[in-house]
């Protein structure tokens, strides 16, 4: 996904430019668009390149040669390169991102599907690592070289060098298998699966539309622990990133005069230096929400959580090349929406932006 | 702030323990987990995964099946019975009366013509399986009729063995569909396809209740199926893709069978008390193809020394470690006519000698293109292990699964190491594979194993051919022997085992039926303690 980040850092680059000099709304949806056209050309040729025959996915590998040949037309793969990309993108602007050979369903419903499963475990998860991420940087900050600075910076760079998928299962075996704190892999129980009809496709929000607190707490103790194990993810790196720009703020000349003037101890850190630190963590924040959003493939798997990340992998190795259109539409509309919004925060937060 | 994060640690621990229980599944539903994510449609006219042929074997009926544990006994499911004409080329079934779909409609002999015509019209990738007794798009609906609404004939192009086509017929293309349900979501002349893909028009004991795409699936029992109701009123398939996670559902008991457990997993879970396992021989067998394209592969001493170069035991008690046993000609252990020894073992000394013979004593260098999943590595890093002490240098070239598949399919593979499923239970759908190959040119319009393999099995392809109509069985059981023993000797295929399926379950679960192929995997008879 390294093409997707860049372009739509690039994409943030020119977005802020342009409101910066008050340019029209239109250029900025032509960026966008321009970024997209982009995203998907380039993710239409690897989809090309890689050596995986996209009609094996549809028929199968005992087909008979004829049922190959003829699903490989129907598919458009006769054509030239230029003219299936060309149909492909006249085709989504009438709203029509094809269908997906692995599921059968039209790629958008299967996003509809996949991507709430991952925006509701990225975001609790980002809450929890921010909740506990930005408290830890600080506290490890002003003890810094004592013990609790040392704690933290251990746990933070256990979390961030653990392999998740061992982090994963150890958590189910210990927290699921021995001590029956939280539920196993999956968004709810196998039996509860039937009742629930997506309204949002968010678990934790259609339980609580239909009103049965007891799906609601059901789906609670399966999400707990996947956002767990990534939010230590993001935790690691928030914990990290706050103590070193707090450490920077610290050693400022203005909380020396703060200092001087008497303020409390307790208002200088809180309110003067993480005042401070809040602009540039908001960008480190956004940017593990947004990988966070892109789907993580192996928890996915272990929590056997139904998400972007599985869905784009496995249409990948399937070279299902609508569906992994589809999802990097989303994964780079994910990263420019979240970007924009870090957009907004800076302004809220710093009144130089403001101006 | 050290106050807050305190409440916040707290507040976690006590919300998630007030909603630990114990869970049990409830005694007349089944929970199993099972990799399902190869499931892309629910049509058993395409229908050709190996979950999507279970849940086909689960909810539709077909006009005959056989016996699981002896192959060669077959019984009428919609059909009552059958009978060949003289010349062999006519096929009568009488239909079951009384047998009503999930729609409520009554299925007669029109449903069963409908369907099957159905197959052939969509020619999906099953299709052939019909298609192969001289039905065409043009022919089927005169070929295959009702006569009356309890009567259905068909008519084969050819005196087949009557084994043959009523092995093709215990298929999933075999399934019996509501035609009329069916037809009322036709679109655009498409005989319901795009419909079915998604929904159900069946009779079997089970009724689709709902598909999720990679996440579940779940079935409802047909409380009045004609051969009884099956006592799970309920079965939720859901999608576990990690065997670790699958194993620790069921030891948890939250599920009550997980199919995808892996050697170190049932190794870990034999002690429980709280488990036990079902298994049974599968037809896919395990197999290297050797192209003939390359140099040193085509030399027939070269492909008799590397026969000798497997550690069969070692790697079927080590690393399949139950779940494959030794099997080395191209019939699978309960087909008609299959060929049980196993001549080839593993011997370093006599695979050396055969290669100096043939001026290789100094070795030689070849690759194999490998499916980068645990189990086949190990296979592949053991046989490299083996052909290193007989000096040949093996270079394994990692891979995913349709990557390596799609380079054997285009011939651009030394040597390729898979596995191969029968599509049906009559023994010409390997020998057609194995042991015939009408045109071994690179733009051949049939592409068996032989054939990407770039082998001319020669005389062998009319041999595979004649046995299909040989119409004394144990005619043709020894015709398919001998092409079993020729394959074994001289052909391009190191065949060494064939997959045991086993399924690990909680205690309480009783009478799941494993099947030799996965569409006669049988949930209907379960119940639970």
């Amino acid at each position: 996904m390294f093409a997707v980040t860049r372009n739509a850092r690039d994409g943030r680059k020119r977005a802020r430019l342009f409101s910066r000099t008050g340019a029209s709304v239109l250029r900025i949806i032509f960026s966008l668009l321009i970024t997209f056209l982009g995203l998907l050309l380039v993710t239409f040729l690897i989809g090309r390149i890689l050596p995986i025959d996209p009609v094996l996915a549809a028929v199968g590998d005992h087909a008979s040669e004829a049922v190959y040949q003829r699903v490989k037309e129907e598919m458009g793969l006769n054509l030239p390169l230029w003219k299936q990309f060309f149909l492909y993108i006249s085709n989504i602007f009438q709203g029509d991102f094809g269908r997906s050979v692995l599921t059968s369903n039209p790629v958008l419903d299967d996003i509809k599907r996949v991507f709430p499963a991952t925006l509701e475990l990225a975001t609790l998860a980002t809450i929890i690592g921010v909740s506990l991420g930005i408290p830890a940087g600080v506290f490890a900050a002003i003890n810094k070289g004592k013990w609790p600075d040392h704690i933290v910076r251990i746990l933070g760079l256990a979390g961030h060098s653990m392999p998740i998928f061992w982090l994963g299962l150890m958590g189910l075996l210990v927290f699921y298998m021995k001590l029956g704190w939280v539920a196993g892999p999956g968004r709810l129980d196998s039996f509860y699966l039937d009742f629930i009809e997506p309204t949002t496709g968010l678990m934790l929000v259609d339980t609580l539309i239909e009103g049965d607190m007891d799906l609601f707490w059901n789906a609670v103790s399966h999400i707990i622990l996947p956002a767990s194990i990534l939010a230590y993810f993001s935790l690691a790196y928030i914990a990290r990133m706050t103590r070193s720009f707090m450490l920077e703020q610290l050693s400022q000349e203005y909380i020396l005069t703060a200092r001087v003037k008497g303020i409390s101890e307790h208002r200088i850190i809180w309110r003067h230096a993480l005042g401070n630190v809040m602009v540039p963590l908001i960008t480190v924040i956004a940017l593990s929400y947004a990988s966070l959003l892109e789907g993580s493939v192996l928890t996915e798997i272990i929590f056997a959580w139904p998400g972007l990340g599985l869905y784009i992998t496995n249409s990948l190795l399937n070279a299902d090349m609508n569906a992994v259109l589809g999802g990097t539409v989303v994964v780079g509309a994910v990263f420019i929406g979240v970007n924009m919004l870090s957009d907004v925060l800076y302004r809220v937060l710093d009144p130089r932006a403001r101006r | 702030m050290r106050k807050l994060i305190a409440g916040l640690v707290m507040g976690t621990a006590l919300v998630t323990t007030s909603m630990a229980a114990m869970a049990e599944t409830p005694k007349n539903a089944l929970v199993m987990a099972f990799a399902i994510d190869d499931i892309i449609t629910l049509d058993p006219a395409q229908i050709f995964e190996f979950s999507g042929a279970e849940y086909a074997g689960n909810t539709y009926d077909r006009l005959i099946g056989f016996d699981n544990d002896d192959v060669s006994k077959m019984y009428g499911v919609i059909a009552t019975s059958w009978d060949v004409s003289e010349d062999g080329k006519t096929f009568t079934f009488k239909i079951r009366d009384g047998i009503k779909f999930a729609s409520g409609n009554d299925l007669t002999a029109e449903d069963a013509a409908f369907s099957l015509q159905r197959v052939i019209l969509l020619d999906q990738s099953p299709a052939f399986i019909l298609g192969q007794f001289g039905f065409t798009p043009e022919n089927v609906k005169d070929k295959i009729r009702a006569t009356d609404s309890s009567t259905l004939v068909m008519e084969v192009d050819k005196p087949y063995a009557p084994s043959f086509v009523l092995y093709c017929l215990t298929a999933g293309v075999g399934a019996v569909i509501d035609k009329e349900e069916v037809l009322a979501h036709e679109k655009d002349g498409d005989l319901g396809h795009e419909w079915l893909t998604t929904n159900y028009a069946g009779s079997g004991p089970f009724a689709l209740n709902k598909w999720t795409a990679g996440e579940s699936l779940s079935l409802t029992a047909n409380e009045d199926y004609w051969d009884g109701a099956p006592a799970m009123k309920r079965v939720i398939i859901r999608n576990v893709k990690e065997a670790a996670s699958q194993q620790l559902l069921l030891q948890k008991g939250d599920i009550d069978i997980a199919r995808n457990l892996e050697a170190d997993q049932i190794a870990s879970i034999e002690s429980n008390p709280d488990v036990k396992f079902l298994s049974k021989g599968k037809g896919a067998l395990w197999y290297l193809g050797l192209s003939q394209k390359n140099d040193y592969l085509s030399k027939p001493e070269v492909r008799e020394a590397l026969k000798y170069l497997v550690d069969y035991d070692g790697i079927a008690k080590t690393i399949l470690a139950g779940r494959a046993q030794i099997h080395q000609a191209f019939l699978p252990e309960g087909f008609l006519g299959a060929y049980n020894e196993n001549p080839y073992s593993l011997d370093v000394e006599k695979a050396k000698s055969i290669l100096a013979d043939a001026g290789l004593g100094d070795g030689f260098s070849v690759t194999m293109d490998t499916r980068n999943t645990t189990a086949i590595m190990a296979m592949a890093q053991s046989i490299q292990a083996t052909w290193a002490q007989a000096g040949i240098n093996l270079e394994i070239i990692p891979g995913d699964g349709k990557q390596t598949l799609t380079k054997y399919r285009a011939r651009q593979h030394d040597i390729y190491i898979g596995r191969w499923g029968p599509d049906y239970q009559d023994p010409h759908t390997n020998a057609s594979t194995f042991a015939w190959n009408p045109d071994n040119a690179d733009d051949a319009t049939a592409k068996p194993l032989a054939w990407r393999n770039a082998w001319n099995p020669g005389a062998m392809t009319a041999e595979t051919d004649a046995a299909t109509l040989e119409r004394d069985d144990k005619k043709r059981a020894a015709m398919y022997l001998d092409l079993q023993k020729k394959v074994l000797e001289s052909g391009p295929f190191v065949i060494m085992f064939q997959e045991t399926e086993i399924a690990s379950m909680r205690k309480n679960v009783n009478n799941f039926v494993l099947g030799p192929s996965f569409d006669n995997n049988y949930y209907r008879f379960i119940t639970k303690d």
